[in-house]
């Protein structure tokens, strides 16, 4: 199982943002490093929800958001890990939507959402027959983590 | 000459590249030129018609092409070009 090592302040900065959110979906990117096969999250980028129309259960991200994300980490020399969502009321699990519009080398992470508590947060990556594989998230409460306000 | 921005995902076509340099004049002549040297790519970008897919979104500087003159539109030499991905997901 490939693993993603995710910080304290990382964890609860996706955590806040996904309880502002509720019950609608919110989604954000994280970047960082990926050292000896680990994917190391040190940055937090939460994105608004571009999706137009009902949000509880959809989340689209603003083509100009990917692009100033992909700006930033070659800018900063950091890799573009992936993108987190929350699934508000629903488990943590890549549903058929997730899947068909997912892409390699990303990781998935999902948060579960109730009213005032995430309850789930698992993380995913494509194989290469395009099936979800879920990645063991590695908490690390002692390393710093830069976090961003949404834009 | 133009750069062209490759988005992280499809960098394991272009053995980790995240610019491409093209003296292409317009977006078409860019990302036939991409194609040409990293052919992996091609079934990512193009359809089976050889037109852009429809869930890949091509900018220049900050415009859609969409917005501009699609394919044909013009790229300087100072340009940047953006691949873009669609992202999106839900719940059920």
């Amino acid at each position: 199982m490939k693993k993603l090592e995710l910080t304290a302040q990382a964890e609860d900065l996706m955590k806040s943002h996904s309880l502002q959110g509720f019950p609608n979906e919110i989604c954000g990117f994280f970047y960082g490093k990926t050292v000896e096969g680990v994917k190391h999250v040190t940055v937090i980028k939460p994105v608004v929800n571009a999706k137009e129309g009902d949000q509880r259960r959809r989340f689209a991200i603003d083509p100009l958001d990917y692009m100033k994300a992909e700006q930033f980490v070659i800018a900063e020399g950091l890799e573009f890990l992936g993108i987190y969502h929350t699934h508000p009321l629903h488990p943590a699990i890549p549903s058929e939507h997730d899947l068909k519009q997912a892409l390699p080398s990303f990781s998935y992470i999902i948060l579960s959402v109730q009213p005032e508590k995430v309850v789930d947060i698992t993380s995913w990556t494509l194989n290469d027959d395009r099936a979800f594989e879920q990645e063991e998230i590695i908490s690390n409460r002692n390393v710093n983590t830069s976090a961003n306000k949404a834009s | 000459m133009a750069r062209l921005i490759i988005p992280t995902p499809l960098r394991k076509f272009t053995a980790d590249q995240a610019v491409f340099e093209s003296t292409g004049n317009n977006v078409k002549e860019v990302i036939n030129q991409l194609i040409d040297e990293y052919n992996g790519l091609k079934q990512h970008l193009l359809d089976e018609r050889g037109d852009i897919r429809s869930f890949v979104r091509i900018y220049v500087g900050d415009e859609d092409i969409h917005a501009l003159n699609r394919e044909h539109t013009t790229v300087e030499a100072n340009s940047v070009v953006s691949i873009i991905p669609a992202i999106a997901g839900g719940s059920y």
